[in-house]
Parts: structure tokens; sequence; C-alpha cells
């Protein structure tokens, strides 16, 4: 019986400063948010600003056989980021992401193109490490604070390696894609690059809600916007005065741009995830806090009993000790 | 007098935005002075440059802008940075310290930075 009481009282311990960590880490989740989402307010006005010139330029560019722009025909190989957190407590997220990688890399297969899989957090590489895939590269350290740099460190390496696979086993008369002075990283020199660039990011719906996303983001997809001509306003656009030209411009854009939604990315993950360990951890605290209940009770009625016995155990003894009196 | 808008954003947040009269900034082509009024422009800007604003009540606001564009339309000028410090954010002993010791790609960071600032690098 008092071992039995003992036993309670230790777990009941156990689990209230067990409840303590996760509400701690619920509370820290939940003034990060806010900051997160501050960060995605923040990065806006450059995001809109760079889709403003973009389109401005793509409409005066002549030609838009940019590499970025151009879908290659017959495309074998595919690079895809996978996003995730560096670390765990965040219930279901990493599981999202990675399932609805599975979901891409198959689909990829499918339609013969071999994948190419660079990572982004600590959970993801451990993944990926446990079940021995291949990876061509990851990034870990920054999953839940993000940085530019660390989304155009990854972009560059995949933008480059998109640019690379522009002429990987082809016929040399295929594409014969105008391109500036870094153009020898190509089959020529045996860099085996890619033909398409997907992510796979959590996207932040509000505090109950992440979906995991899967996007391509290069060969980029162009819109044909019909311009609103109203009679007698002359064109506007054509105006522009570029300073390089317009293609060499769209050149030096379009891989920023490809940066810029791989940050974007980023902090709509970091978001998620912090909104997915908020969940989770408020979960757990509110089971921790109703197993603290059940056992407190089970405790108390252990207790009761014990008291119950000790007293029938004396008034017991004592009738029998008064019985064995009147006896004599 | 004739103003006009001038945004300046990098990557993560807004650095300034309000009206000005205005505005030089180096593109790859050479340095480029912006009236109110002046004709569309979209330049590269070089590395490691200094965009500086003139703004309505006469103050000067310098920034070192790395990796950044410029758009010039009718009335609003933007100027898109990968990275930019305004003047007055400038540790000036730490881009020093950089731009005596760092690589050529730092040290010209770290020059832009100083002039920025109002330094001579």
């Amino acid at each position: 019986m008092g071992a039995q009481l003992r036993e309670l009282r230790a777990r009941v311990k156990a689990t209230k400063s067990i409840g303590k960590i996760t509400k701690a880490m619920e509370l820290i989740a939940t003034s990060r948010i806010a900051k997160a989402q501050a960060r995605v307010q923040a990065s806006r006005p450059y995001s809109e600003e760079i889709t403003k010139v973009l389109s401005e330029l793509a409409t005066a560019a002549a030609n838009l056989d940019n590499p970025l722009l151009t879908e290659r025909e017959n495309p074998h190989r595919a690079a895809v980021l996978v996003v995730t957190s560096d670390k765990g407590l965040c219930g279901g997220y990493n599981a999202n992401v990675l399932r609805a990688t599975e979901e891409l890399l198959s689909l990829l297969r499918e339609q013969g193109k071999e994948p190419v899989v660079y990572v982004i957090g600590g959970k993801g590489l451990n993944y990926y490490k446990f079940r021995g895939r291949e990876l061509a590269g990851s990034w870990t350290g920054f999953s839940d604070q993000p940085h530019y740099v660390n989304a155009s460190e990854a972009g560059n390496t995949m933008v480059s390696l998109f640019l690379a696979g522009a002429d990987d086993n082809r016929v040399p008369t295929h594409h014969p894609e105008p391109k500036g002075a870094g153009s020898e990283a190509a089959g020529a020199d045996g860099v085996l690059g890619v033909d398409e660039l997907h992510i796979v990011y959590t996207e932040f719906r509000s505090m109950l809600s992440q979906v995991p996303m899967a996007k391509r983001i290069a060969p980029l997809e162009v819109e044909y916007v019909e311009a609103e001509a109203t009679p007698g306003v002359p064109e506007l656009r054509s105006m522009y005065d570029f300073e390089p030209n317009a293609e060499q411009l769209l050149g030096a854009l379009l891989p920023k741009y490809i940066n810029t939604r791989i940050f974007a990315a980023l902090l709509d993950a970091a978001a998620s995830e912090l909104a997915a360990r908020r969940t989770a951890m408020k979960a757990a605290s509110d089971n921790a806090n109703e197993l603290v209940n059940t056992l407190t009770r089970e405790m108390n009625q252990a207790r009761q009993a014990q008291i119950t016995q000790e007293i029938s155990e004396i008034v017991g003894g004592a009738d029998a000790l008064a019985a064995a009196g009147s006896d004599e | 007098m004739a103003e006009m808008t001038v945004e300046l954003v990098a990557v993560e947040r807004r650095l300034w935005s309000g009206k000005a009269t205005f505005v030089v900034a180096q593109t790859a082509e050479g340095e480029i002075g912006i009236l109110p009024g002046h004709e569309p422009v979209l330049g590269q800007l070089v590395e490691g440059g200094v965009v500086s604003i003139t703004t309505t009540e006469g103050e000067h606001v310098g920034a070192a802008v790395h990796g950044g564009f410029l758009s010039v339309t009718a009335d609003t000028v933007s100027v898109l940075a990968e990275s930019a410090e305004l003047g007055e954010e400038v540790d000036v002993e730490k881009a020093k310290k950089e731009f005596a010791q760092g690589d050529e790609d730092e040290r010209a960071r770290a020059g832009a930075r100083l002039r920025a600032a109002g330094q001579s690098a």
C-alpha cells in the first residue's frame, strides 16, 4: 500500500515537470510565431517590387528565351529541395513534408525524370541518411530563423545546376541557348545538371492549419497577360531605358527572383514549424495536466484506503483485546 | 517643388521609403542621377555601390547596396537590393577592419558601407 502511494507520488511529480517543459516550449513557440510572421510581412515589399520589375522587363524584352523561362524538351533530371525543421517536437510537421516529397518523387519517376534531392533542416537530413538514400546536398542550422543568405546559398547551387543541365546528354543542335560567359559549366565539362527545380515546403495557412506544398520554381511559367490598350494613351511600357540591355538584365534578375521565391518558402516554413510546435506542445501540456489530475485522484484514493485500513486494523485490534479481557 | 516617391527595399525588410528630390546610384553602365520626371529606367546596380537620396526636407540618406536593381517609373524610384545597409546603421569600426583585412569581395562591400556612412574608403 505504502509502496503504491510512493510510486504514484513520483509519477505525479515527473508528469508535472514534463508538463512545465512542454508549457514553456508552447509559450516560446507562440512568441516566435509573431516574429516569424512579421518577417514574412517584412519580406513582402521586395517580392512585390521584384515581381513588378520582372513583368515590366518581360514585357519589354524582345525575346524570352532565357534558359530559366524555357521548358526543356524531354527533361530527364529534376532537383527537389525539401524544407524540413532542424528540431523535432513539432507533431506531424516533418512527416507531412516528407510524405509530400515522396509523392512528388514517385510522380517525377513516373514521368521518367530522375530526382536529385537537396535537403534543408536536420530532420530531413536524418530521414534520408537513416534510409541510406543518396542526397545531392544539405543545409542545416537555420530552419526556425532563415536569412536571405541561406536561401541564396541553396538557390545559387540549384540555379547553377539548372543552367549546367541545359545541354547534358543531348543532341548538340538541340537548344542553341544564348548564354553569357558563365556557360562553360555544361555537358561538355561533365557537370551533370538538372532540367527542373522543385521545392517542397509547408505553407502557413493559419495557426491551426499548415499544408505541405510542392511547387516547381524553374523553369518559370510565363503568363501572358493582355495589355489593356486605352485608346489615345501611348504605350508607356516600351519607353523604358535599360542599363545594361533588357536580355542581360533578365538574366541577372531571374536567379534573384528564384532566390526570393526560395526565401519566401523558407520563411513560410519557419512560421509553419513554430505553429506546428505550438499545437503539438499545447496538446502535450493538456495531456500532462489531465494525467496529473487522474494520478492525483488515484493517489488520494490509495491514501484514503490506507487510512481506512489502518483504522479498521486498530478497531479490530482493540475489539480483540477487549474480547480477550472480558473472557478472563 | 517637384518630388518623387522613393522605396529602398532589401530582401528581409524595407529600409527607407519617402519623398525625395534627388537620387544618385551607380548602375553597371555608370553613375546615374535621377531628378523628378526622369525617363523610366531599369538598371542593374554595381556590387558594393552606394545609393544616396536627398529628401524633400533637404536631408541626405546614404545606403550601401549589394546585388541591387534600380527601377524608375513616372513618379517612383525603387531600389531593390539583396542586402543593404543605411549609412547611419553602419558599424564604422567593423567596416574599416573588414576593409583593411578582407578579401576582394569583402573590401568592396566594406568600402561601400564606409562611403555610405560618409567616411572615405
